[in-house]
């Protein structure tokens, strides 16, 4: 298991496969890696992504227009594990193209591509049982997101069924940056914390060194998602690697807590 | 494996214990933010059900202001033309709004006021349940606001000023092909981000479970009635029942009560568009294959990828590249059939019915004469086929002038 958060603040990049292509992909995690990030989030794209902003529904279309399936993701995911034995790596993905995968076939393959994890947007812990079942067989780390409308019976549920974190949604909404973090915050990470035995990230609308440094106070670890994503859109494919190196280091730098 | 076999292999349903399951369909499948809102719904919902209160403002108001019950009527003369089976409509089109959906928008929004929320979402495809929601909502004082894909507002012109003269707020949706999957998406991400004051009035049976069965409960008055007005007329029950299915609110409706009288036959009609390759038609039951989409695990159109392919249909309404997922229940056990009609032969459908009965069917319930006018020349003259109408064509009035001459009875190309 290569799911860890060692120096603070811990971090969790999200990196839309496919956008630009493939290789870039491969490249800005490893990158991203090199630069301290603690795992990487390996994107899945779909064409119909509910949870998303603007900025990650642009990525996913672009990456969906190119061809990119879920098999191309999967050999991205063995290139990074080749490259970074240490990394840590989570495979997110809506649940259609995992369904239309198969999903025994899908947690075997995950295995064999080297993935630690998956988090699959649109599945919640009562439907799971085929899922769970699945990564229990493969020794994967399933990730439930937890929310701050989740009541404190769901929240333990949550905790109880995920592995290597939970992904602690920061306020109710689509993924995107904000400048202000959300008060619900905090306090959905306390009432987690309860439960959890495992590490708690939090995600959603995190995307400077401020917010990586507010959010180390308090949770093991921030994802930081469509601030990544937007970088890679602007900037062209070539720069892509050092550009997301260079802002990673910015925010595990940046984002140490003060003590 | 073949690009083809890859294609046909059906994906396995995922296993599942949790509530609102039909056979393998159905299902829960929505971001974590959304759960409690679903959770307080089915609640509500199940208090609602056992309140007399509830149904008696409801069935005062569907009475009342929305003109129920609607007529089953003889189409003597479409009958006489066809030269089988008795056709009888069921005039959902007659009902305020022009269409069965205020049925199930009246009653989501008296859910909405029994949990105190004051602002309503809705999505629409030919506009028929945007308008409906926009109508209760004036008639509550609710904020409203509609998501309707950018090409839907452009070929259903007259709904969108319709709704905005309602008082709701109407919200174009670029995305996608820009129709009603791509508004579902963009009505499903603001009710993830105001979920705390947000009622979302869904207006078909479809998405996450309590919903299917909801909008399905709002809608099986249309059999309820029809059973009875059709034992009334003919003192015995209908050998057919045909109904046109989008997301399939109006045919689950117009199925119900009919689901254990095994001697109906249950005909659902889909959208064959202009062609059978993928993208061309919205036919989920010829093509699509099991799959989860905005909440709910049923038929779906979609690559050998997983990604949900477009869709087209002349029709917005039956525009929708996945459907209802007791219909994906009643299309596996056989209970009922689905077959599709093309677009050149709904239009054909609303020349015909104008022009025999002096009734203009939406686009939508022109599919499902499509289908009656080729089932009824089969059948006995002593049979028995009925017809839901699901709504009326006033609104299609842009498309019709577009797409068909009046003098011939051929349909453009």
């Amino acid at each position: 298991m290569s799911i860890k958060f060692e120096k603070k603040p811990g971090l969790v990049i999200y990196l839309t496969a496919g956008d630009p292509d493939l290789a870039t992909t491969r490249d800005m995690a490893i990158a991203a890696v090199d630069a301290g990030a603690d795992v990487i989030e390996l994107g899945v794209p779909f064409s119909d992504p509910l949870a998303d902003g603007p900025v990650i529904q642009r990525a996913s279309e672009r990456a969906v227009a190119k061809g990119t399936r879920l098999e191309d993701v999967l050999k991205t995911c063995r290139e990074i594990r080749n490259a970074r034995a240490n990394a840590g790596i989570i495979l997110f993905s809506y649940l259609n193209p995992v369904v239309r995968y198969g999903m025994t076939a899908f947690a075997k393959a995950a295995k064999d591509a080297g993935a630690d994890g998956v988090l699959l947007t649109d599945m919640i812990v009562e439907e799971a049982g085929e899922y769970l079942e699945a990564m229990r067989a493969n020794d994967l780390a399933p990730v439930f997101l937890a929310a701050p409308t989740s009541p404190d019976e769901r929240l333990k549920a949550i905790a109880e069924n995920s592995r290597g974190f939970v992904y602690a949604i920061s306020r109710v909404g689509i993924t995107g940056t904000q400048t202000e973090l959300a008060a619900d915050a905090e306090t959905l990470v306390k009432r987690l914390k309860q439960f959890a035995q495992i590490p708690v990230a939090l995600g959603f609308g995190i995307s400077t060194p401020e917010h990586v440094k507010t959010v180390a106070g308090f949770a093991d670890a921030a994802v930081v998602g469509s601030a990544l994503v937007a970088l890679v859109e602007k900037t062209p494919a070539a720069e892509a690697p050092r550009a997301v190196g260079e802002f990673v280091r910015q925010l595990k730098e940046g984002g140490q807590p003060s003590t | 494996m073949s690009p083809v076999e890859t294609i046909n292999r059906p994906a396995p349903a995922p296993k599942s214990s949790a509530p609102g399951r039909f056979g393998a369909y159905g299902g829960r499948y929505v971001p974590e933010t959304l759960m409690a809102a679903l959770l307080e719904l089915d609640q509500c919902y199940a208090e609602a059900q056992a309140d007399p209160a509830f149904h008696a403002e409801l069935n005062a108001l569907l009475q009342t202001y929305c003109g129920r019950p609607t007529p089953l009527y003889f189409a003597k003369r479409l009958s006489e033309q066809l030269g089988g089976a008795k056709i009888y409509l069921k005039r959902e089109d007659l009902l305020h709004t022009g269409a069965h959906k205020i049925n199930n928008a009246l009653g989501q929004a008296l859910l909405a006021k029994r949990m105190g929320k004051t602002r309503i979402i809705a999505e629409t495809g030919a506009g028929q349940h945007g308008v409906a929601t926009a109508t209760v909502c004036a008639l509550f004082g609710l904020e409203c606001v509609v998501y309707m894909g950018e090409e839907d507002m452009r070929r259903q012109e007259p709904n969108v000023y319709r709704m905005r003269l309602l008082g709701a707020e109407v919200r174009g949706v670029s995305a996608g092909s820009a129709t009603l999957k791509d508004a579902i998406n963009e009505a499903m991400r603001d009710w993830v981000t105001n979920v705390r004051n947000t009622f979302y009035i869904l207006g078909s049976a479809l998405g996450s479970h309590p919903y299917p069965t909801i909008v399905r409960d709002f809608q099986r008055v249309i059999s309820r009635e029809s059973r009875e007005q059709i034992l009334a007329a003919e003192d015995k029950l209908p050998d057919t029942v045909v109904a046109c299915v989008g997301g399939g609110s109006n045919a689950i409706g117009a199925f119900y009560e009919y689901l254990n009288d095994a001697s109906v036959a249950l005909v659902g009609v889909e959208a064959g568009g202009r062609g059978t390759a993928l993208g061309e038609h919205a036919a989920r039951f010829h093509g699509g294959i099991p799959g989860v989409l905005q909440g709910t695990y049923s038929y779906v159109l979609q690559d050998d990828a997983g990604q949900v392919s477009s869709t087209h249909s002349v029709s917005a309404g039956l525009d929708y590249a996945s459907v209802g997922p007791e219909h994906a229940m009643l299309h596996d056990s056989g209970r009922a059939t689905y077959t599709y009609a093309m677009d050149h032969e709904a239009l054909e459908a609303v020349k015909v019915l104008s022009r025999t009965e002096g009734i203009i069917p939406a686009l939508e319930s022109a599919h499902a004469i499509a289908e009656a006018i080729k089932l009824a020349p089969k059948m006995g003259k002593d049979k028995i086929l009925m017809v839901n109408v699901s709504g009326r064509g006033d609104k299609d009035i842009g498309i019709l002038r577009n797409e068909m001459s009046l003098e011939g009875s051929e349909a453009k190309k």
